[in-house]
């Protein structure tokens, strides 16, 4: 166990200097949205404090959008490395040694929560005069809901990054599969609304319980009466690490 | 078996050391392709083995199912006693591979893909004296995008023996280099078998194995059709030797006929031909020349090679 640790612990530092060495690594992934958030924010309103639509957006659904978006995005980066691993032989050669797949791919998942986390970090910071009192968040609350929702969300994408053979496959496999549940997650409209057969069918949906549970905890609720919605996701986060361990390709 | 053949299969495995590979019936096919139809062999310690065919004749597949990243159909293999499927995560701590098309990280430095890799493993070796060793120390932080084929070739032996293994696998290791890039890497390959490990290698390249393999096994179609060290293949399969000279002196056919050994004679104004067999045919001819007292400008042998083996064996050569 103390060996696949010093493993992961390894491969994780080495693919994140590789990440950031990437043209649009480091760039691409956190200057740009702090930039553009820094930016725009001064644009629209310059030194006031946020209007109160705004305000209005912030208390309910937007900043669980944004979550769901950035979990989307790292899940289909994700598999695109990983294919693009797969399809460069470089996969092959970390199988010829005593690594096991599933460290593999957690050590792209670590690199993934580390740059949200510095992203989200810097732009906590940066919005600092767009604080808005009415707001219960307790943010070391939203902070866990957001890491136990990535991860089971991103445990989907070790299931899709298991199998698709090339990286062009990875952009249309992903959409596929993460679209339709992002529209049945509740975030668009209320899933009680729904006729029963297909409320119960986006129960069965992790993304489901992800935007539950981040609304549920934003808007200061507690996580007593969220212990279903994590019990779900981390269901989901166990059968997507055994199942993309048993169908998992190495070429 | 009888006592007296159990008795000689002893003396045998003592005299050749111990196995540490043995394949019998080893069959893998791809649908309907039959990539290895039905492969046996065995590698014994300190020795370089060399598998040698064409492309396509299931060099590569065998390797592959001996390492353990491949699932053979039917056979059996056994790897330093190991079970290369069952035990695949001991059996990678104990062995070092080099495989034939592998790549790494594009931005990943020479220096960090050895240290990453003497992480993967219980025990490693000195990285950066490996990196001396392998002529790579001034390339250490260039990025692996950056590296020469040759360069690659050498970062790649440095991971399959950073772990400091027992057996070390080196599959079509200097395809795609330069005869001079080429001629390093042997010395390395030596380099590893005077470290006391043992090398199995694949290679399409005859001159390769016969310059570096103690024993080699021909594969053809999916089957083992040789085995044995080039000298042994050579002597029995290509026994027959030329010797050509040049003299100014106007000597008749006949007279070299009547050397002992001599099959054919061939003379092509001052050069002649003389064609034999066997080892003892270079010294008759010399001994023949000297006899007769005949005047030689130049002399040379053409001694059989491995790829005259495989010619007669197959009856087509291997192509590059």
């Amino acid at each position: 166990m103390t060996r696949i640790l010093r493993q992961l612990a390894k491969l994780t530092w080495v693919e994140l200097k590789i990440f950031l060495r990437e043209p649009m690594g480091a760039f691409g992934s956190i200057a740009v949205p702090v930039l553009l958030f820094v930016v725009v924010g001064k644009l629209a309103w310059g030194d006031s404090p946020l209007p109160t639509e705004m305000q209005g957006s912030l208390a309910s659904g937007l900043p669980i959008f944004a979550t769901v978006l950035i979990a989307l995005s790292n899940v289909l980066s994700l598999i695109a490395i990983i294919s693009i691993y797969r399809e460069g032989g470089i996969l092959k050669r970390l199988r010829a040694t005593p690594l096991r797949p599933q460290t593999i791919l957690t050590a792209h998942v670590v690199v993934k929560l580390m740059l949200t986390a510095a992203t989200l970090f810097l732009l906590v910071l940066a919005g600092k005069q767009f604080a808005v009192d009415e707001l219960q968040v307790r943010p070391l609350s939203f902070a866990v809901a957001m890491a136990i929702s990535m991860v089971s969300i991103l445990s989907i994408g070790f299931v899709i990054a298991s199998f698709v053979p090339t990286a062009r496959f990875a952009q249309p496999v992903g959409a596929v599969i993460f679209y339709p549940m992002l529209a049945f997650s509740g975030l668009f409209f209320p899933l009680n609304e729904l006729p029963t057969g297909l409320y119960v069918v986006t129960n069965l949906l992790p993304l489901t319980h992800a935007v539950a549970l981040l609304e549920g905890i934003w808007t200061g609720g507690v996580w007593a009466d969220h212990w279903f919605n994590v019990l779900a996701l981390g269901i989901n986060l166990v059968v997507c690490v055994f199942v993309s361990g048993k169908i998992f390709r190495w070429e | 078996m009888a006592t007296e053949d159990l008795a000689s299969h002893l003396r045998k495995v003592v005299d050749t050391g111990r196995a540490v590979i043995q394949v019998s019936g080893l069959r893998k096919t791809y649908g309907s392709t039959v990539a290895v139809e039905d492969v046996s062999l065995e590698v014994f310690e300190g020795e370089i083995f060399g598998l040698i065919g064409p492309n396509g004749a299931g060099k590569t597949t065998t390797m592959e199912c001996v390492e353990g990243i491949r699932k053979p159909d039917a056979g059996s293999i056994s790897v330093l006693s190991l079970d290369p499927r069952r035990d695949a995560i001991e059996l990678q701590n104990r062995i070092g591979i080099q495989l034939q098309q592998a790549q790494l990280q594009k931005r990943i430095k020479v220096r960090e893909a050895v240290d990453l890799w003497s992480f993967l493993y219980p025990r490693a070796v000195d990285g950066d004296a490996l990196l001396d060793r392998l002529g790579l120390s001034d390339k250490k932080n260039a990025w692996f995008m950056t590296l020469s084929g040759g360069q690659k070739q050498r970062l790649f032996i440095a991971l399959a023996l950073i772990n400091d293994p027992e057996l070390v696998f080196l599959d079509e290791l200097t395809t795609g280099l330069d005869p001079q890039a080429r001629r390093a890497i042997w010395g390395l390959v030596r380099d590893i078998k005077q470290r006391g490990k043992t090398v199995f290698l694949t290679t399409h390249l005859m001159e390769e194995a016969e310059r570096l393999c103690d024993r080699v096994a021909i594969i053809e179609h999916g089957r083992v059709i040789a085995v044995g060290s080039p000298t042994e293949l050579v002597r029995q399969y290509c026994p027959q030797r030329s010797v050509v000279f040049t003299t100014e002196e106007d000597r008749r056919t006949t007279l070299f006929e009547q050397i002992p050994g001599v099959e054919r004679v061939e003379s092509d104004g001052s050069e002649v031909t003389l064609h034999g067999q066997g080892e003892d045919f270079v010294s008759a001819v010399i001994q023949g020349i000297a006899d007769h007292r005949i005047r030689v400008k130049d002399f040379h042998t053409i001694l059989p090679s491995l790829e005259d083996v495989f010619l007669k064996l197959t009856g087509h050569r291997v192509r590059e």
